[in-house]
């Protein structure tokens, strides 16, 4: 029962802090700090008490941690089926730890309507929760598309417009609709073809994860089912040709938006990836690997370019996104194990490194009421601690040893060397861009000349809590990982499985 | 034919609605009273409501052989019984009081008999199985909305659009009956089934037997507003006032389209080759054209207007799969569609009344209604989600139906169109939709009276919106019901 309950807590604790508001503004805070509190609670609980070597692996019925199952809409063979393994618990705890940040660091920023904000802020991460433990393809579709109309009023109703006030905030939220919504039908399309052929071939109509994954699929109708499904993963992670909601999206939310997006929206793609497009079509995702890996080294370089041709310090930052997703795709694609793991890392490393800077810039914005990098300059010697936290996130996010970042990308490049070395050698390189777009950015906002000596404010508790938290995270992360791959290894390995057997069924054929 | 008493039994929602509309026009040659009006008609579609119930125990019956009760006539007759009664009741709050001197000026008892007898034509035309059925329903849903559409007369809109929907619905009715004449002289019968036969005999449909039913054809998508029949939907939504919109938009829809399926199905003939791709052709341009043309508008009636020319090209998807999903994906499809449609020109019936001069439908007033007026500001947020088919509204289990069917049937096309047109479609829902949670400005011309919640129609809204809610979060109860609606052959 305790799986029902990661889900409804938010969307309660979110029903609460509307209700709430007309006692005040203060009270729908600490109903949301509350409310996420108790699901990264449950999180750590699940994670101390839980054995983490269950999951779903080929040959065999799945293995969960937990599991949670009760008909929904019979006409179909709907059922609630949620389940969770090591890669949901981590992606949980991630979704939990970010909420909490995402409300601590709207404290400030956020005035108007706080109840019906952290209304939506809630459902979100309900709706993430759900993504991250639903095992009914239905029940999976329902909360991916659900998440999108919170998020779409966070952006439209607190975000900022561009400052040159061509992109306003609604164009921004309106094209992160349409893009998700699009996908996620083609996704829907995907998901009904997979059940139906099933259904043809067995006579059992079920949407149901663990019969699905036995399906007999024709070599073509398996390739395009595939398709289907990559379509709407590499709208949201984003993958490059698809990715022009991101920016716009990213630079015109508010700070909690950004963090959202940024540290686990994206996370949901990587996570449909390795839940459901490989073991459900490990075949077909075996051949088009060597796409997919092509995307992710465009998207390496792509989004490192652009991110060193940005003024907008949130808009760096998207982009930059675009860029670490593009390790997540390889590493996912490479069919290694160690890749995989350094992929879930890489994951939970981005989650934090970009979440800090986002809520950075957050806080760089309070205080300059500017998100333009030609207007910071000099902010050094201006704001006390902040540029230091800052250069320090921007060196996790170049892949420095000791964070979290380098032990993702070290094991992602390390374990597709093997499988495919050329793709590791061309990933390897875009690294030095990664250092490039960063220190440009450290260098452009806080040194160079000062464009006044008026000293600002500095952190307070609240901003230095979030940050430091941040920071000791991603170190811990980076110098002790094991906790966090071992947790991870079964479902992994799982992964795996499925995708290096197609790929020798591939090769042999070949 | 000997009429038993199970024949009665069998026509009663259909006699009830009769005996109610006779009854009204008596009671307001008697004394005018706009809530005794009221209340008569609202008992009386209540009683033809609950008069399903026997009648579900004697179906299926050949009651004439104009007329065929069956199940799935009976859910198409609850669901037209439900929609009017909800005009009915938002009609009573957009009329007014009454002698405070606010609301409609004019004579506002005969919009009631209208409106039972347009419904009285939609439960003739969704039992009708022969063409004189047919003709006399439909013409019977037809002529009194003409009158409803030019009911505010004083109106230029409202007339403006009275008169087009005339003219253009006669031309559409000339051309159905060209095309029945062409039909019987092919097949030599009027019934359904016996059309069907006949043109099963023949194997491939003559010509002559093809253009008649291209000529219904066009008849009846006038009635749906298929593109490219559609010139007069957003006009007459606009000009019609907004009880009246919701009724053409979900009650005489819903009915001709349940006379539309009948036809196609109990016709085999008349579904196979070449009336097939015109059907594909005619849903691809409806989603696309309607959807695109939506973009544009600031008024909210005519979007949904032209949104409703959409929404019926996704159910034609469903017609022209015609096997496996498609009856149910049919039913469940109207059920959400007349659900969601209904909540929507409710708030804006409710936005507009009392009745002052014209209606709430810029797009303009509703600007930051949410921080006014919340629930009704939900209730629309609902509809306007539910209308781009989001999960957790009843739309989602339509749209996921249509999506199911058209898969099925492989027919790829017409799911592209559906998907693309869902694209465009969320923009300007969404657009809709962040107007209402947009700050206020200071104009405030329109308003719900303050305690909307408290009438009527403003309780039936809030039921509406939780229905919706809830067949989005629960759809079983109503998967089982239409999937019990199919219809039987007979006679």
């Amino acid at each position: 029962m305790i799986l029902p309950w990661l889900i409804l807590i938010p969307f309660i604790g979110g029903l609460l802090c509307w209700l709430g508001e007309r006692f005040g503004a203060t009270l729908p805070r600490w109903i949301a700090l509350l409310t996420m509190s108790l699901l990264l609670g449950i999180g750590l609980w699940l994670w101390a008490h839980g054995d983490y070597t269950l999951a779903p692996a080929p040959g065999a019925e799945p293995a969960w941690t937990v599991e949670y199952k009760v008909l929904w809409i019979e006409r179909f063979g709907i059922s609630l089926h949620l389940g969770l393994d090591g890669l949901s618990l981590l992606m949980i705890l991630l979704t939990g730890l970010l909420g909490v940040l995402s409300v601590l660091c709207s404290w400030k920023e956020i005035q108007r309507h706080v109840g019906f904000f952290h209304l939506n802020l809630m459902w979100i991460l309900g709706g993430v929760v759900g993504v991250f433990l639903a095992l009914d393809l239905f029940l999976f579709f329902f909360f991916w598309e659900m998440m999108l109309v919170p998020m779409y009023f966070l952006i439209a109703l607190w975000g900022h417009s561009s400052a040159d006030g061509k992109k306003t905030r609604i164009y921004a939220a309106t094209k992160f609709f349409i893009y998700t919504q699009a996908s996620g039908l083609i996704m829907l399309v995907a998901i009904l073809g997979l059940v139906l052929v099933n259904y043809n071939t067995t006579g059992v109509l079920t949407f149901d994860y663990s019969t699905l994954l036995k399906a007999e699929l024709p070599a073509g109708t398996e390739y395009l089912l595939m398709l289907g499904f990559f379509i709407a993963f590499a709208v949201k992670l984003p993958v490059v040709p698809f990715h022009s909601w991101l920016p716009d999206a990213h630079a015109q939310a508010p700070t909690a938006g950004s963090v959202d997006l940024a540290g686990i929206l994206l996370k949901t793609a990587a996570y449909g990836l390795l839940r459901f497009a490989l073991p459900l079509f490990p075949n077909a995702s075996a051949e088009f690997a060597p796409i997919a890996m092509t995307l992710g080294l465009i998207g390496i370089f792509y989004g490192a370019f652009l991110a060193f041709a940005q003024t907008d310090i949130k808009r760096l930052i998207a982009f930059s996104s675009v860029s670490h997703m593009g390790f997540v795709l390889i590493g996912i694609y490479s069919g290694s194990q160690q890749a995989l793991q350094g992929a879930v890392i890489q994951m939970l490393a981005h989650g934090l490194s970009a979440a800090a800077l986002f809520i950075l810039s957050g806080q760089l914005y309070e205080r300059l009421h500017t998100r333009d990098m030609r207007q910071m300059g000099g902010l050094w010697h201006r704001i006390a601690y902040l540029p230091a936290i800052s250069l320090f996130f921007a060196a996790a996010s170049l892949g420095l040893p000791g964070t979290g970042n380098f032990v993702g990308e070290f094991l992602i490049l390390i374990g597709s060397f093997v499988s495919s070395p050329w793709v590791t050698v061309i990933a390897t390189s875009g690294l030095v861009f990664g250092s490039v777009y960063s220190l440009i950015m450290i260098h452009r906002a806080y040194f160079g000349p000062a464009k006044s000596d008026e000293v600002l404010a500095g952190m307070d508790t609240r901003e230095m809590i979030m940050v430091l938290g941040l920071a000791g995270l991603l170190i811990l992360l980076g110098v002790y990982p094991q906790p966090f791959l071992d947790t991870s290894a079964a479902t992994m390995s799982g992964v795996q499985h499925w995708l290096g057997t197609a790929f020798t069924q591939l090769a042999s054929a070949r | 034919m000997d009429l038993t008493i199970q024949h009665f039994i069998a026509l009663a929602p259909l006699l009830i609605t009769s005996i109610t509309t006779v009854v009204v026009m008596l009671a307001i040659a008697w004394r005018r009273n706009h809530s005794q009006t009221f209340l008569l008609s609202t008992v009386g579609l209540n009683l033809a409501l609950l008069s399903i119930i026997p009648t579900l125990k004697v179906t299926p019956l050949a009651v004439t052989p104009l007329l065929t009760i069956d199940n799935f006539a009976c859910l198409y007759m609850a669901l037209i019984l439900v929609a009017t009664l909800a005009c009915v009741t938002l009609a009573h709050a957009y009329l007014g009081e009454g002698k405070s001197g606010k609301g409609y000026p004019g004579n506002r008892e005969e919009l009631y008999l209208l409106i039972l007898m347009a419904a009285l034509g939609g439960l003739v035309l969704v039992c009708a199985q022969h063409l004189a059925g047919l003709f006399i329903g439909l013409e019977l849903l037809s002529v009194p909305v003409y009158g409803l559409v030019a009911y505010a007369f004083f109106n230029k809109r409202s007339l403006e659009g009275g008169i087009k929907y005339m003219v253009l619905s006669a031309a559409g009715s000339a051309f159905l009956l060209f095309g029945m004449a062409l039909l019987y002289a092919d097949a030599g019968s009027l019934t359904f089934s016996g059309i069907g036969k006949a043109l099963a005999a023949t194997g491939m449909p003559s010509l002559l037997a093809q253009l008649g039913l291209g000529m219904m054809l066009v008849g009846l998508a006038f009635k749906l507003s298929l593109v490219p029949f559609h010139l007069w939907t957003p006009d007459v939504y606009e000009g019609a006032p907004a009880p009246v919109a919701a009724f053409l938009a979900t009650a005489s829809k819903v009915a001709v389209f349940a006379v539309v399926v009948r036809l196609f199905l109990i016709s085999p003939a008349a579904s196979s080759g070449v009336l097939t791709t015109v059907l594909s052709v005619i849903a691809v341009a409806s989603i696309l054209i309607g959807n695109l043309l939506a973009l544009t508008q600031s008024n909210l009636k005519r979007l949904l207007g032209y949104s409703s020319i959409a929404h019926f090209g996704y159910l034609l998807i469903a017609l022209v799969a015609s096997k496996g999903l498609a009856m149910e994906a049919i039913g469940v499809y109207l059920v959400t569609y007349v659900i969601t449609s209904l909540g929507a020109f409710g708030v804006i019936t409710l936005m507009s009344s009392p009745y002052n001069g014209r209606d709430a439908d810029a797009l303009y007033e509703y600007r930051g209604l949410f921080w006014r007026r919340p629930y009704l500001t939900a209730v629309l947020t609902v509809m306007m989600l539910s209308l781009a088919g989001i999960p957790l509204t009843a739309g989602f289990i339509g749209k996921f139906y249509i999506i199911a069917t058209g898969v099925e049937s492989q027919l790829w096309w017409l799911v592209g169109a559906l998907v693309l047109g869902s694209a465009i479609g969320v923009f300007y829902y969404l657009r809709v939709m962040v107007t209402l949670y947009l700050i206020e400005p200071n104009l405030r011309r329109h308003d719900a009276p303050l305690n909307w919640e408290q009438r009527t129609g403003g309780v039936m809204l809030l039921a509406i919106a939780i229905l919706a809610f809830v067949l989005g979060v629960y759809p079983q109860p109503l998967l089982d019901m239409v999937q019990h609606a199919g219809f039987q052959l007979i006679g």
